[in-house]
């Protein structure tokens, strides 16, 4: 592991209007971590995390971002087709809701070859075999290949998205509530998964959750946000086991103990 | 034609075609670049080939000779209305002849004799965008063409090979022109494909209802997109034209009772037509038949 972070946001502040979005956040991601970002609906999380991933442009601040090559690269600064390449390649987006991230009507081998097809990759039977490959891991049967995703259960779908985006071996990956509206046992074969996924291939992951668990199972660190400024930020397990601000206090007494 | 007059020549006017000869020049500028334009209500309805009418009216001088087809056929509906149409507002000469026309105006063919310099393809196009099955947002198309992402039109042969053991797609096949833009060939079948590489005619491409026209020089780059072990091929026909014995065109299935009768033929009429007149004939010839009977 390198000395230098992957990702560093100094001051970054979108505002809609005269209604703060999220304001003077900063942070450094490094190579292999991955960041929880928590709080409840409306807190800015969202919104942060769209302005990191260049969906969303930030009212001011910068992120600048390590390429392969080592070269840092102010990620607003960058031309379109640069960032919309970076997207497709060293980055994945898992969002919350699987058909917002996969094509529902095309075949799951052609969803997870579409990436490799966008980077040029012209031979079908190893785009085939890669695709086979990812599905095998991420635990969907291969005689599924060839079946569009509409046929797939939620949780099959999210597993899905998440093939389709870390089969070009990207860096960093931007989940957005990975496991919003999944059912319990789900989440826990979901969460299992990812874990192993993110420690296997050294991913440096963002993932924005409102579940605590969520934050305490895959992340070492995490950042609690309230009204679009960070309350609290540190390793997961100091932050949950002994929060320091009220906020923070409020959330962890808050979750439900059966 | 009567002497009142009524139309422009050639049905437009001169500020309308103007514009129509603006775009044109920029998509020869730009080959295969979809460049949008603002098409005119023609007196013919959408998808009978109102964009290639556009264009043809913008190009045509008294001088020229039209040959009109719709599916290689000179004696359908559409290619005898487009031809009586400009007959009437252009009185221009008229031809079935592919080596006589200076511009064809074509729904689904190219024809098989071989085009000139000198010449000029109009197609009628129904569906200018090729990503547009895949990608329904036309902003994003645009980019997509603009930032040349074209993983995704791979994403459609994938399917093909995926689901049918090979690229199926049989007509409207994807090209890419001169290395840079890739370009829906209009609904010919891919047999037409490799007609449009190195052509030395111009080939002019207008959609009437989505607003577009494109184009490809003369002596331009045409490559249909493939994957490595599942290369682009043409179809083949395992007999040759019923009535010419023409081999290595493309045919048309023809029923002929219902009993399951049925013989292809040219489905380039004034092919087949010349052949004949040569005096080649297929084994259903009326003259090898008649004999017999």
């Amino acid at each position: 592991m390198t000395d230098e972070p992957l990702l560093r946001v100094t001051a970054l502040s979108k505002y809609y209007g005269s209604r703060i979005g999220c304001e003077d956040i900063s942070f450094d991601l490094w190579p292999g971590e991955v960041l929880a970002i928590v709080g409840e609906s409306g807190s800015g999380k969202t919104t942060l995390l769209n302005c990191l991933s260049t969906r969303l442009l930030p009212t001011s601040g910068t992120a600048s971002y390590r390429m392969r090559d080592g070269q840092w690269r102010d990620l607003y600064r960058m031309s379109e087709a640069e960032r919309r390449f970076l997207m497709r390649t060293d980055w994945g987006f898992v969002h919350q809701n699987p058909a917002d991230g996969l094509r529902m009507t095309v075949s799951a081998g052609a969803n997870v070859g579409e990436r490799l097809m966008a980077v040029g990759d012209r031979h079908y039977g190893n785009i085939r075999a890669t695709a086979v490959d990812w599905l095998g891991r991420v635990e969907i049967d291969e005689a599924r290949i060839d079946d569009e995703p509409r046929a797939f259960s939620g949780g099959m779908r999210q597993r899905l998205q998440i093939a389709r985006n870390l089969v070009t071996g990207p860096r960093l990956v931007f989940m957005d509530e990975p496991t919003g509206g999944l059912d319990v046992s789900v989440q826990a074969r979901l969460l299992d998964l990812l874990r192993g996924l993110v420690t296997d291939l050294g991913l440096a992951a963002i993932v924005v959750t409102h579940d605590l668990a969520v934050a305490r199972l895959l992340s070492q660190r995490m950042m609690v946000m309230k009204d679009g400024h960070v309350v609290e930020a540190g390793l997961t397990d100091r932050v949950l086991d002994d929060p320091r601000a009220p906020y923070t206090q409020l959330l962890v007494s808050s979750i439900l103990q059966v | 034609m009567s002497d009142i007059a009524t139309y422009n020549f050639a049905y437009l006017d001169e500020q309308t075609k103007r514009m129509i000869r603006r775009a044109i020049l920029k998509g020869i500028a730009i080959p295969g670049y979809q460049v949008p334009f603002a098409s005119r209500e023609m007196p013919m309805p959408y998808g009978w080939g109102t964009g290639g009418v556009q264009v043809t009216a913008a190009i045509i001088g008294p001088e020229d000779v039209l040959k009109v087809i719709d599916q290689g056929a000179d004696d359908t509906t559409n290619a005898v209305s487009i031809r009586a149409f400009f007959q009437k507002v252009a009185d221009v000469a008229v031809t079935t002849e592919t080596a006589k026309a200076t511009i064809i105006q074509t729904r689904h063919r190219i024809p098989e004799y071989p085009l000139t310099e000198g010449q000029t393809l109009v197609y009628q196009v129904p569906i200018p965008e090729p990503l547009r099955f895949l990608e329904p947002r036309e902003t994003e198309t645009r980019k997509m063409h603009a930032l040349e992402e074209y993983g995704l039109m791979h994403v459609k042969l994938y399917e093909d090979i995926a689901r049918h053991g090979r690229i199926a797609t049989t007509y409207a096949y994807p090209v890419k022109v001169e290395g840079r833009y890739v370009m829906d060939p209009s609904p010919t079948p891919k047999f037409d494909n490799p007609k449009m590489h190195m052509s030395p005619a111009l080939q002019l491409f207008g959609a009437g209802r989505e607003k577009r026209i494109y184009a490809v020089p003369p002596f331009t780059r045409v490559v249909s997109l493939d994957f490595e072990d599942h290369p682009f091929e043409i179809q083949t026909f395992d007999q040759p034209c019923a009535l010419c014995g023409a081999a290595q065109v493309y045919l048309d299935e023809v029923i002929l009772d219902d009993k399951g009768g049925h013989m292809f033929v040219c489905s380039d009429t004034d092919h087949c037509e010349t052949r004949q007149a040569c005096g080649h004939r297929g084994h259903l010839s009326p003259d090898i038949l008649e004999p017999a009977q």
